[in-house]
């Protein structure tokens, strides 16, 4: 399949970007499976960009899924709901895998769940979603309710989606663009979502886009998911919602190679999709936004691909906010021996994991474990300027060039060549022929440059 | 740390923690851009070996042992990694080789050699800290030391038993001697002239390979030949009773060995596709101002080394400019 846009004004791809093998087929044939109700979970209070939550609960408190457990009254925040019922435990600190800590509440879980398995997955993504009559619903009540249930971006930066779909005067919205493309290798939780359960999606991504008052709503989706895709235009019959199918090339799930993609519209370097009229949503925030919608359910729960060589049984798992990763990988039958690091997210951006103890949270995508021989690399020479970097950077940047006035602290230097306006997807460092860390380079670079 | 907290030992695998991205493209490598080079020089090695025999051959030794003595001594002075495995002395030394006339002594090789890697590599740092082209520089130097030995009129041999030494090369017949040689001659490669510049089609055929591989990039060669094109065309306007046409000058020379395998050098050419440009177009610029109007025949090496010059200043005027334009200063 290739990259078809019906009556849409992008191109179907943007420029540069690289393909890595994409290693879908270990996970894409897995069915969503509900992952045994565990214990206890361990939630954090901050699972999104923005402020933290201060607990709502004390100690010993019963809750039951969905109770809220968590509030801020910060703008950009979103509050944080009990996953399973259960009783609140004393209140800790859960260090995330991205290494920063956060206050975590614990819930050890009580013996009687309301539901569970196929019932709890029917409860969150099955049955009928109605797509017509949705501008009964207020734009207004949209938004409060999709930050009561506390919704936020689940394709990975977890950025309040209440925030994005507020209407704004000053930059009106046209289009919701909704991000199926899941452009990081070996992650299916998307694909297998889109393909199983596309209806809460188009009644997720219509709502959005009566929220914030766009009328356009297109779902992009990248070629190699004929599955998803088929699945996703049998949905979208009828309803007005447009599947744009994008070529596969790995940053096309960041948001300005998305709109670049379907729209042609460039995000100016520093601004949002909001500056160019555009909202973007991921595949399974629409679908939690239908949720909290139409069955006045919060986010508590999340499909999470678990998935790689160093994964016995490769599956997309159904999971409540707070499960540790552990958890996930024993219910997929454990590491192999050859299993060298552990990435929470993709392969590309994804953190490791030193800890298996790490609560999984509303913006965990997957965790894919690779084996010493996805991960081995050939030792780092010198820089020969070949300038494979500066092909491959979808921002037009000269990643070695930046790099390096990283490595040697000429924060001039790095500036001069717009260190800032990286977006570290890890094109360079995945392209160079020196083994030269780019990226990493870059990211201390960024972090040490002195404010202006 | 408590008790739980610690790894057991012996007791599944070793897990590594480390910054992304934790997949890595093999398609190319330092070492495999050097092996690269190396392949697509065959071409040019064996149409020298078929033209000048055992000249070729000495030649080639001579320059590499010259390179690879140098690389060897100066990372062992210098007490650096050894360095000879990622090729790139070799690569130097074959293009080095293939840059000379067949009849330099033995010692103006290795001499050539050893200052391509001391003069123009490792007094800079080693491999890609290297201002200019290494084998250019090692060329420039016996140039100048040896210049009756590497002149237009050393290429000739009129008693030698090989035939295309017997006559002036391309570039000196038409200056000296308005004499045309013919295409045919030109894109086959049995005339006079550096071992590996004679034959347009196997430096066409190596740098198409290089072009396909991606090893070297497609402006460089693109800029010169187009430069080389439009002045060359524009020299047939003005003289329509020239029988040196756009294509003679294109394919007569060292013009296709070095667009494709000298001017290529990424070390010595800048990062970006506009840099890339802009020096290709500068070099095919500085041939046919050297060709044209200086006293040398041909002017490839000069011009790469002129524009080699510029390089840092070329990456200083073509920072690309980000997608979305440049970052917003914050008030």
């Amino acid at each position: 399949m290739s990259a078809k846009l019906v009556d849409l004004p992008g191109k179907g791809t943007f420029e540069r970007g690289v393909h890595p093998h994409g290693h879908k087929q270990l996970a894409a044939e897995a069915s969503i499976e509900v992952v045994p109700s565990p214990s206890e979970v361990l939630i954090p209070l901050l699972q999104h960009t923005g402020a933290p939550c201060v607990a709502a609960v004390k100690i010993r408190d019963e809750v039951k899924v969905g109770d809220v457990i968590g509030t801020s009254d910060a703008f950009i925040s979103a509050p944080i709901h009990a996953s399973v019922s259960g009783t609140v435990g004393k209140e800790t600190v859960a260090t995330l895998p991205n290494g920063r800590h956060v206050r975590a509440l614990p819930i050890t879980a009580a013996a009687e769940q309301p539901l569970q398995g196929q019932a709890l997955l029917n409860d969150i993504y099955g049955g009928e979603w109605s797509t017509q009559a949705l501008d009964r619903f207020e734009p207004d009540h949209i938004v409060k309710t999709i930050r009561e249930a506390g919704i936020v971006g689940q394709g990975g930066a977890a950025f309040p989606t209440s925030v994005k779909v507020t209407p704004n005067e000053k930059k009106p919205v046209d289009v919701v663009l909704v991000n199926g493309c899941e452009c990081e290798p070996y992650l299916t939780a998307d694909q297998r979502l889109m393909q199983e359960f596309p209806a809460p999606i188009i009644t997720g991504a219509l709502l959005a886009g009566q929220a914030c008052g766009a009328g356009q709503v297109i779902v992009a989706i990248e070629d190699n998911k004929p599955g998803a895709i088929a699945a996703m235009r049998k949905a979208a019959e009828g309803t007005g919602v447009k599947i744009a199918v994008v070529s596969t090339r790995y940053p096309m799930g960041g948001e300005k190679q998305t709109v670049k993609a379907v729209l042609g519209r460039i995000i100016p370097t520093g601004g949002l999709p909001l500056d160019v009229g555009v909202v973007v949503i991921n595949v399974a925030t629409a679908a939690a936004v239908a949720r909290a919608v139409l069955r006045g359910k919060p986010l508590t729960h999340r499909v999470v691909s678990v998935t790689g060589a160093g994964i016995t049984q490769p599956k997309n798992l159904l999971v409540p906010v707070g499960i540790t990763y552990g958890e996930l990988i024993d219910c997929c039958g454990g590491l192999t021996s050859e299993a060298a690091r552990i990435v929470a997210g993709g392969p590309m951006m994804g953190f490791t994991l030193g800890d298996l103890r790490v609560p999984v949270t509303k913006g965990t995508s997957g965790v894919v474990v690779l084996t010493d021989a996805d991960v081995r690399k050939s030792e780092e020479t010198a820089c020969v300027r070949c300038g494979r970097c500066v092909d491959v950077c979808p921002l037009n940047l000269a990643p070695t060039k930046m790099a390096l006035a990283a490595r040697h602290q000429d924060h001039d230097l790095a500036r001069r060549y717009h260190i800032m306006a990286c977006m570290e997807c890890g094109c360079c460092a995945y392209a160079c022929p020196a083994s030269i860390p780019l990226v990493q380079l870059i990211r201390v670079g960024k972090a040490q440059l002195p404010k202006e | 740390m408590t008790e739980e907290n610690k790894i057991p030992e012996a007791a599944g695998p070793v897990i590594h923690v480390s910054p992304g991205p934790h997949i890595h493209s093999a398609a190319l490598t330092t070492r495999r851009m050097m092996l690269d080079v190396l392949l697509a020089l065959l071409p040019a090695v064996l149409v020298a070996f078929w033209v000048f025999g055992g000249y070729a051959l000495a030649q080639i030794v001579y320059a590499l042992a010259g390179c690879l003595g140098a690389e060897a001594l100066f990372t062992a002075m210098r007490k650096k990694p050894f360095s000879l495995m990622d090729g790139s002395a070799a690569v130097t030394g074959v293009i080095l080789a293939l840059s000379m006339p067949a009849t330099a002594p033995w010692y103006v090789g290795v001499i050539a050699g050893f200052a391509a890697i001391g003069l123009g590599k490792v007094i800079f740092g080693g491999l890609g800290n290297n201002i200019f082209n290494p084998a250019m520089v090692g060329r420039a130097f016996v140039m100048i030391a040896f210049a009756t030995l590497m002149g237009a009129s050393a290429y000739v041999d009129p008693d030698s038993s090989i035939q295309a030494l017997t006559r002036a090369t391309p570039m000196t017949a038409i200056k000296m001697m308005h004499e045309t040689t013919p295409l045919s001659a030109l894109l086959i490669g049995n005339t006079n002239g550096s071992l590996g510049e004679t034959s347009a089609i196997a430096c066409i055929l190596g740098g198409v390979y290089l072009l396909w591989r991606r090893t070297a990039s497609w402006e460089i060669p693109a800029g010169v030949l187009l430069a080389v094109a439009v002045i060359s065309g524009a020299i047939s306007v003005l003289h329509p009773d020239s029988s040196w046409g756009v294509l003679h000058s294109l394919t007569g020379g060292a013009l296709l060995f070095g667009a494709f395998f000298i001017a290529t050098d990424p070390v010595s050419s800048p990062v970006t596709p506009k840099g890339k440009w802009i020096f290709g177009v500068g070099i095919g610029i500085f041939i046919m101002i050297l060709r044209t109007l200086s006293g040398y025949p041909e002017g490839v090496m000069f011009a790469v080394l002129l524009m080699n010059a510029v390089v840092p200043l070329i990456n200083r005027w073509t920072i690309p400019t980000p997608v979305g334009g440049p970052v917003p200063v914050r008030k």
